[in-house]
Formats: structure tokens, sequence, C-alpha cells
């Protein structure tokens, strides 16, 4: 533990505005023990941070960075035989080390937390009210069971539960996800906490529900006027919401400061790459996406020196000497210092980030502020080799795929013996786009909204229910079994998740093979073909022989598209194929696709729910809204002129990683939740959540509610299905 | 709810009928109750023979339909035909069920209670020592068939009623023959006698419930509506009883009614080794007498309990689990 820990927290009980910190983390370390023999896992490194009253902290990082263990260990939620050192103050009371009993008198009263993934976060088997009434009876034993059961009643209309009172007696299984994130909320909220952790709340959410939950997060820090922590991989929320920032790698705070200064003057190398690999939808931020190279440093054995320094474009031999300690920009020890200290000396303390001053773990902060650096000064920025499609002009290129008023009508079934029709879901009511050779069209919507139902129907190469679908110029519906078989050379799907969709048993080299194999290729072929496609996607003739379970999540995805592309198809069905990847792998993925493309021509059918990541890499987007397509046009006229008041309302959603951008927006917050897709409202689909129509006449919304609007062109390539688009346009 | 449990209901029914059909049917036309009485010593007239087959409906020169169209007559009327003695199906039945449901009853609640509680605080303390322990013993009471159980436990009673030189423990019977006294008295003699298969019939059942229990609850233990619960002020413990114990006990419920269920004739070895005469025994029994009847009315309880194990859990799992209600 560092000397200076204690002269820290002295220092640190007061903030830069004055107001004592209400949480105090200091030198925080996690480490999770190796069971039979494996070695310890040090998830957690010297972590310090203070937050005060109504102030907002955000804490960013990837996948194992420690954020969420962090905040775990702060709570008392680690399993019992987690090692946790440091020190964890509440008010000024210490509260690491405290017994399970004394520490649930302080959860959920004094501190609490909202989790990541709302679907399993409640008890199946209690209402809802019922858990909300427990949070209130648990701090409370003596009070009435009725008071707390109107205590909860009101939590739940203030987090905007609609009819509360009969809503309490719901199980959660009835609530959507938005809406059981709200009740985790309420929860959090119901004793009125000093602190409330939020780790990934909106991770799991759409896009558009997203911003309700920000929303109601900004309500709860009003309410309660409690701290926030946000932690969250996601740098877009944390640059709107949050006052000060924690950036985390490997277990270790790198770079702490206010909102501002760390998102436009980064002086971490990692910050700079994390901000540089972020697609962003502001216009003037449109070049190359800047992937991180390499992978994050194994937390049993980390490096003796910087852990980013492997990763790192600008690392120097001293930074492998010793770990830097967070500390203010130029303050670091001189090359000179580190090199006479020598390798192995103890790493330099960690210093509470209570204070509004920037700080970053980085020997070369000094200089990068001096220089002015950016992440693209630093990193090299990748080379995507342009197309060529600009030379032909869209109509005279041939048609890849063409769906023409495709229909997908799910049955809706009840009863677990004599089994009933009940009902049906439209998932894919009537769609038609087409993709032209060369080119990429994206396919957004919230979940549910009918996207991988389409998708599903366009690689069954059968006969769909209603309408057609033909590939490379031949329609599905007419083929037989050869046929079928030979067009799916032609058609091939990357997955969304990378560690399920690889057969843990077959070596990278019989994954790659098999689609070879099955279409017939000779065996020397296979091998050449093989080796040839490893190479193409990045990955080295090394790997062939591993099994998917030795490479990281963007390598694996890499496999997965090497597989897709080994029986040289012409359209490239990518379905979410970034979407479970951390920002700074996700730019690799998303740079390699954007080249293969360049390269070989290909043309993709893209479906995501990430605007940002289709705005980069998208020719043309087509926007769904329960099983219909509501605006499909050219991605640049789409996102400059959005025309349908939904592509609106999304758009607004995501957030920008830039704070003072992200501060003066306003954005559109779609109220409640997508209406079933069994159950779609009459006439135009949206109307229900349309910020429009509550503006409309009577007479106007009349149409709205009795004529479904067709998709119209709107000039140039730009369509949308709305009947009051233009009126904007105009205005 | 109520139409879907009725319809269930009515399944249950056609399948009761089928079972006992199909066991009226394998034992009418397998077993030989005319060798049964020619056997007898004297051997009696065939004619004799014959009349007394026809008065029981045994007679295996009527066509099988006809003997089952009449069996069938009867069943629906609650008449389960005559013994090959010539007593009542039916009565005797109620006796013998009587008998093996006090045996199971309290057996099933002990052994899946200990079950449950062990199963559940090994997962909580799982890889520890207690687990190890559990796991150990668990096994080896798997490995080993009932049978041998009951028979070591009562040569294991015998062993310590003869060091002890008094009759400590009971090992033979429901009851002490020609036993009198108070009602109480005589309710504290069947307790006496019980003790034993009770136990043999329970440490069988914990091993299992054990087990499973200890896989339920492991699938909840991580679960993120525990950590929920924490999060909300409770203790660990109150958060793993009220939240984690209270979800993996839904599988567990519907577990426990089946093994109820097959329990009716599961019990035969344990009621055979000590001497309780109840249907597991009386299966046995009637199949070396040839009786037709008592295999097909033993048939038709067993089917009876599962379906009703079945259709309780049925009810069971949808009012622990709000999921599943429709």
């Amino acid at each position: 533990m560092s000397t200076d820990t204690a002269e820290t927290t002295g220092a640190a009980h007061a903030d830069s505005t004055g107001r004592p910190p209400v949480l105090e983390v200091t030198d925080l370390a996690v480490t999770f023990p190796g069971r039979r023999g494996g070695p310890d896992v040090h998830a957690v490194r010297g972590v310090g941070y203070t937050v005060g009253r109504g102030e907002v902290l955000g804490i960013v990082g990837e996948s194992g960075s420690g954020k969420s263990v962090s905040s775990m260990a702060a709570m008392g939620l680690l399993p019992e035989h987690t090692r946790i050192t440091g020190s964890v103050r509440l008010h000024g009371e210490e509260i690491l080390g405290l017994d399970d009993r004394a520490m649930a008198r302080k959860r959920g009263r004094v501190i609490s937390m909202v989790f990541q993934d709302p679907l399993s976060g409640l008890t199946p088997v209690y209402t809802v009210g019922d858990q909300l009434a427990e949070a209130v009876l648990v701090h409370d034993p003596t009070a009435p069971k009725a008071g707390a059961r109107a205590r909860a009643v009101e939590l739940l209309e203030l987090v905007g539960i609609p009819n509360a009172e009969q809503r309490y007696r719901s199980f959660p299984h009835e609530f959507s996800g938005g809406m059981r994130q709200r009740v985790m909320i309420a929860m959090a909220m119901a004793n009125r906490p000093d602190v409330i952790i939020c780790d990934e709340p909106t991770t799991a959410l759409d896009v558009t529900i997203q911003a309700q939950i920000l929303d109601l997060l900004r309500t709860a820090r009003r309410e309660t006027g409690a701290a926030i922590v946000l932690i969250t991989h996601d740098l877009g929320v944390v640059a709107g919401f949050a006052d000060r920032v924690l950036v985390m790698y490997a277990g270790r705070p790198v770079e702490t400061g206010g909102v501002d200064d760390v998102y436009h003057r980064s002086r971490m190398p990692y910050t700079m790459g994390l901000l540089g690999a972020v697609p962003r939808m502001d216009p003037e931020h449109q070049g190359a996406l800047v992937p991180i190279e390499g992978t994050p440093p194994s937390l049993s054995a980390p490096p003796p020196g910087c852990p980013f320094a492997p990763r790192c474009p600008i690392a120097l031999p001293e930074c492998d000497m010793v770990e830097p300690g967070l500390l203010a920009v130029g303050s670091q020890p001189r090359r000179e210092e580190i090199r006479a200290r020598g390798a192995g000396a103890a790493p330099s303390g960690v210093r509470d980030g209570g204070t509004g001053t920037q700080r970053a773990a980085c020997i070369r902060s000094g200089e990068i502020a001096e220089q002015g650096w950016t992440a693209q000064d630093i990193y090299p920025v990748p080379d995507i080799p342009e197309r060529s499609l600009s030379a032909v002009r869209r109509e005279d290129r041939p048609e890849v795929l063409r769906v023409t008023d495709l229909v997908k009508h799910h049955p809706l079934m009840r009863g677990a013996v004599l089994k009933r029709r009940v009902g049906t879901v439209y998932a894919v009511d009537g769609i038609d786009f087409d993709i032209r050779e060369g080119e990429t069209l994206a396919l957004v919507g919230e979940s549910g909204c009918g996207k991988s139902s389409t998708l599903m129907e366009i690689m069954e190469l059968g006969r769909p229910q209603r309408g057609s679908v033909s590939v490379m110029g031949r329609d599905t519906a007419v083929l037989g079994r050869a046929g079928r078989f030979r067009l799916r050379r032609d058609v091939q799907i990357v997955f969304q998740d990378p560690m399920s969709s690889l057969d843990p048993r077959m070596t990278v080299f019989d994954i790659i093979a098999e689609p070879l194999r099955t279409h017939g290729a000779p065996p020397a072929d296979v091998t050449r073909r093989v080796y040839g496609l490893l190479g193409l996607v990045g990955l080295g003739t090394e790997h062939a022989t591993r099994f998917p379970a030795e490479f990281s999540g963007g390598q694996r995805q890499r496999i997965g598209i090497a597989r897709a592309l080994a029986p040289e198809p012409g359209l490239l069905v990518l379905d979410e194929p970034v979407s479970a990847l951390d920002v700074s792998v996700q730019a690799g993925v998303v740079n390699l696709l954007k080249g293969l493309q360049a390269r070989l021509g290909l043309s993709y059918l893209f479906v995501s729910h990430d605007l940002s990541v289709v705005r980069y890499i998208a020719d043309r987007v087509a926007v769904m809204y329960l099983g219909r397509i509501v605006e499909i046009g050219d991605t640049a006229s789409v996102h400059a002129r959005p025309a349908h008041p939904y592509t609106r309302a999304l758009l607004s959603a995501v957030p920008i990683p830039d704070p003072e951008r992200e501060r003066a927006r306003t954005h559109v917050v779609l109220e409640g939740d997508p209406p079933s897709p069994a159950d779609p409202p009459s006439g135009c689909r949206f109307r229900t959540r349309c910020q429009k129509f509550a503006t409309l006449s009577e007479p106007d919304r009349e149409r709205c509610v009795s004529t479904e609007p067709r998709v119209e062109p709107t000039g140039g390539d730009h369509a949308v299905a709305c009947h009051f688009a233009r009126r904007r346009a105009g205005s | 709810m109520g139409k879907f449990l009725a319809r269930r209901l009515l399944n249950h029914l056609v399948l009761v009928l089928l079972a006992t059909s199909f066991a009226y049917l394998l034992a009418a036309t397998n077993l030989d109750p005319r060798g049964y009485f020619e056997q007898m010593q004297p051997p009696p007239p065939p004619e004799a023979v014959d009349s007394r087959l026809d008065a029981l409906n045994l007679n295996d020169r009527t066509p099988l339909a006809q003997r089952y169209a009449t069996w069938l007559g009867g069943v629906v009327t609650g008449d389960f035909g005559r013994t090959i003695q010539g007593g009542d199906v039916a009565s005797q039945m109620w006796l013998k069920a009587g008998v093996t449901l006090r045996l199971i009853t309290v057996a099933t609640l002990l052994g899946s209670a200990l079950g449950v509680a062990v199963g559940a605080y090994a997962a909580v303390r799982q890889y520890g020592r207690f687990d190890k322990a559990a796991t150990a013993v668990s096994f080896l009471v798997l490995s080993v068939p009932t049978v041998v159980i009951a028979i070591v436990v009562q040569v294991l009673a015998v062993t310590v009623n003869d060091g002890l030189g008094l009759q400590l423990l009971r090992y033979s019977g429901e009851y002490s023959a020609g036993f009198d006294g108070t009602w109480w008295e005589l309710l504290g003699n069947r307790i006496h006698h019980a003790v034993l298969p009770t136990l043999v019939l329970a440490v069988a059942l914990f091993a299992s419930f054990a087990r499973y229990q200890r896989n339920m609850m492991l699938d909840v233990l991580g679960a993120d509506f525990v950590r929920t619960a924490m999060a909300k002020g409770l203790t660990r413990r109150r958060a793993l009883f009220r939240h984690a114990l209270r979800t993996a006990l839904i599988p567990t419920t519907t577990y426990f009614t089946f093994t109820f269920g097959a329990l009716v004739s599961g019990a035969t070895f344990t009621e055979k080794i000590y001497g309780w005469h109840g249907m597991g025994a009386w299966l046995i029994d009637s199949i070396f007498r040839q009786d037709v009847h008592v295999v097909a009315a033993v048939s038709w309880f067993m089917a009876v309990t599962i379906m009703a194990a079945s259709f309780l859990s049925d009810i069971l799992h949808a009012w622990l689990d709000p999921r599943v209600r429709v």
C-alpha cells in the first residue's frame, strides 16, 4: 500500500467546490484468489476517487478493466473469498471490512446500486411491488406494511410506470426491459440514498429506452440529491451526464479529470485511442476509425511497467520499467529518474482523483499536453483503400439482393397440452429494398422491429410467406435443392456473438475449411485458401492450429468473417457483427470490413442497432419499426435530414462522445415501449409514440389513424413512410 | 387457469384408463389362474375349476374381450372384482393403500426436507468441507440399493437390541401382534414399528434430493436477482433464503410430487423386508398367486397416484412460479 494514502485522504476531504465528499475510495485493490492452483487475478489495483453530493462521476473502461468489480467491492457484494485492501469511506466512515450485517444496513439506505441486466435483476417469483416494498421494509422493519406499499406505488409513479397501483401486482416477466430497469432505479432510490452506483445501466437497452433511463437517472439525482457513480463503456453516455470522468485500464485508473478536459484534452494515449475508436454521428468527425492494436494484458500476471505500453504507439523503453502513478499532467518523473530508479522499483502511488485537476498515468502526459497531440497524431491511421463505386451510378450496378413485399408472420400459440393459436406476430410485414453490387445497406431499428427475422428469411433462400427474395438475380422461391445449395455460396453470414458462433472443438483451420470442403474444393486448394483467408482478416498462419477459446472476442469475430468469406460470396449478411466487442476492438473489425469490401467488391447487408457504426460503414440505411421500413435512403441524407419522426428520435437518442455538444443538444425522448408486434396500432404504426402526431390537428390525426402511410420518395435516394414528412422538409 | 387444469385432468383420466387396461390385458393373458386351482391338493374336478373361474371372471375359455368388458364395467362402478381367493379387491386395496401411504408420507417429507436443507447449504458452501462430506454421503447412499440399506439397518437394529438386551428398535410388522391397550398406546406401538422402515426410505430419498437441490441452488446463487436483493440491504443469508432458495425450490417441488407418486410402488422392498403389508408387497404376492384382478387393481392405484402427483405438481408449479401461469 502506498505511503501517500493517509495524506491524500486527509487532503481530499473537501473537493474543489468545498463540499465534503460522500464517497471516498482510496487505493482500492481487489484480488480473486486462484482456484485449484490457478494464479490470482488482480482485478483492481489501486483505484481512488471521491464523489460529492449531487455530483456525477463517470467511470469508463472496457470489459475486464475492473470498473464493475471496484464498485461491487465498495458495496460489499463480492464473494467472501475475495481479497480487498485499501479504503472505502462513506461520509468519512470506513466501510471496507465491515461485516455483512453492518454492511447490509448501509446498502440500499446510504449507498445503492443499479445493475446492468434488468431482465435477470429482479426475482422472478415475487411481484414487482413486493420487491420494492421489501427495499423499504428491510431498513425499517417497524414500518407498517401498508406504508411500505404506498411508498412502493409512489416510487413506481416517480419512475414513470403507468397505472402504478395495478402494476404493483405484476411479476417481473410481465415488464419490458426498460420498465424493469425503471423498477431497479426505483429500488435504488427507495430510501433516498446518498450515493447511487449505476453499473452499465443502459447497456442492455435500446437507444430510445436508454435515453428514457438517462432522463430518469437525472430525475433520481434531482429527487434524492445523491452522488452518482456511472460505470459504462459508452463514452457518449458519460459525455452528457457526468461532471468528472475516471478512465480505467487493466484494473488501474489511467486518467481522471473534468469531463471536458478528459474528452477534449486527453493526456493518456489509452483515452485518446478510445475516443478515436468510437464512430461518431457528428458530421465533422468522419475520418477513419483509429483502432488500438493488441489486447489488454492478463490480470493474473500484469506486466511490470505501464499496462498499456504493449499497445501504446508512443511507448518508450522507460514505460516498461515501472508502472506510472496517476499524477497531475506534467508532474510525472522524468525519464532519467525512472531509469535511475531502475526496473522493479515500487510502483508510484496512485493519488486520489478527488479534485477537479486532470491527472494521467502516463510518463509522457506532459509531452502530450505540450505538443497538443490527438489520437490522429499518435495512432497510425489505418489505410483503407477507396472503393471504385463512385465511378458507376447506382442504377447501373447489378442487383445483388432484392426483397419485395417480404412477409414473415409467426403464429402466437398458447397452452401446453392442446396448443391453440391466439394471434399472429407480424414480425416482418411487407418490406422492400435492394442492394447493389459493392454497397452496404444497413438495417436499423430497436429490438423486436423485425431486423433479425428479415435476415433469417433471406438466409433461408426459400419461398417466403408472401413477396419474394431474389439473390444475384435469381428468385429463391423457384430454386430446387441443388440450386439453393449453389446459391448458398453467394450469401454468407457473420453472427453477433463471436463466443458462441464458433465450434469450440474445431481448430481455426477446420472452421474456415469447412465451407470450402462442403462446396467441394480440392484438398490442395483448401489449405492455400485457408491461409490466404487468415491473412486477409489480419490473423497469422500460426493461428490455424489453435482453438477458438484461445482467441479474444475481436479475433474470433475475424475468424467468423474468414469463414464467411471462404466460399467467395458476393453478399455478406452481418448480424450485429461488432455489438459484442469493446470499442477499441470494434474499430479494428469495422475497418477490416470496410477494407474487405473495397478489395473484394463485396455487398453487405449490415444489421445493427448502433446508428453511429451504421453512419460510418453503410452507404444506405433502412430504418425499421414494427416489421415495416419507415425510412430508407442514402446514409448521409438520412442522417443529415431525417424525414420520419422515428428516425429523428433514434438519431437524437444516440449520445455523442463530446461533452459540450452533448450538453447543448435537446433530445427527443420517445414515450413508452414499442407496441407489441402481435397487435400493431391501426394506420401508421408509429403514431402511438410519435412526437409529431401530438402536434397535428384532428383531421390530420384521423389520417394517421386510418391510413397506413406508404414508403414514398422525397427526392434523391431517400424515401419515407410518413403522411406529414414533407411538411417538415418545407418548414 | 381453471380450463387448463380441467384439460389436464381429463388427459390424466384417459392415461389412467389406458395404463390400467394394458395392465389388465397383460395380466389376463400371462397369468394362469387355472393352474392355481388345478395345482390344489387334492386336485378339484375340472368342472369345479371352470365354475370357480367363471364366478371370478377369470376363465381363460371366455373370450378376453368379454372378460375385459365385464371387468371394466365393474371398475367404472368402483368394483375391482374378486381376488383369487374370493375376497373383495376394492376393500383390501384401500387397506393396503393406507399402510403404504402411512409409510411413505412421513418418509418423503422427512427425506426431502433433509435433502433440501443439506443440498442448499452444501451449494452455498460449494467445495467446502460440508459440501464434500454431503456429496460423499449422497453418492454412497445412491450407489447402494435400497434393499441393502434396509437389510443393513435391520441387522444393525438386531445388534443394538441384543447389545442392550431390550426391544429398543422394532424391525418387523406394523404393530406387535396381540398388543392391546388404550388408543395412544396402540398409536405409540405403531410409531415404534414405523421408525426403521421410514428411516430407510428417508435416507434413500435424502440422497437424491440433496444432489438435486444442490444443483438447483448453484444455478441461482450467482443470479443477478440475489445480488439485487443484497444491494437493497438484505444480508447475504437473508437474500439467499428469501430469494435464491425460494426460486430454487420450484423444480424441487415438482420432483417431490413425482417421487411421492413413484414411491407407492417403489417402497416394495422395504415393505417386504420390514413385514409391512402394503401395496408393493401385495403386488408381488398376487403375481405368485396368479391373481389377475389384484395385479390390475394395484396397477390402477399406481397410475392414479402418479397422475395425481403429476397433477399436483402442475398446480404447485403454477402456484410457486408466476411465469408459467397462463
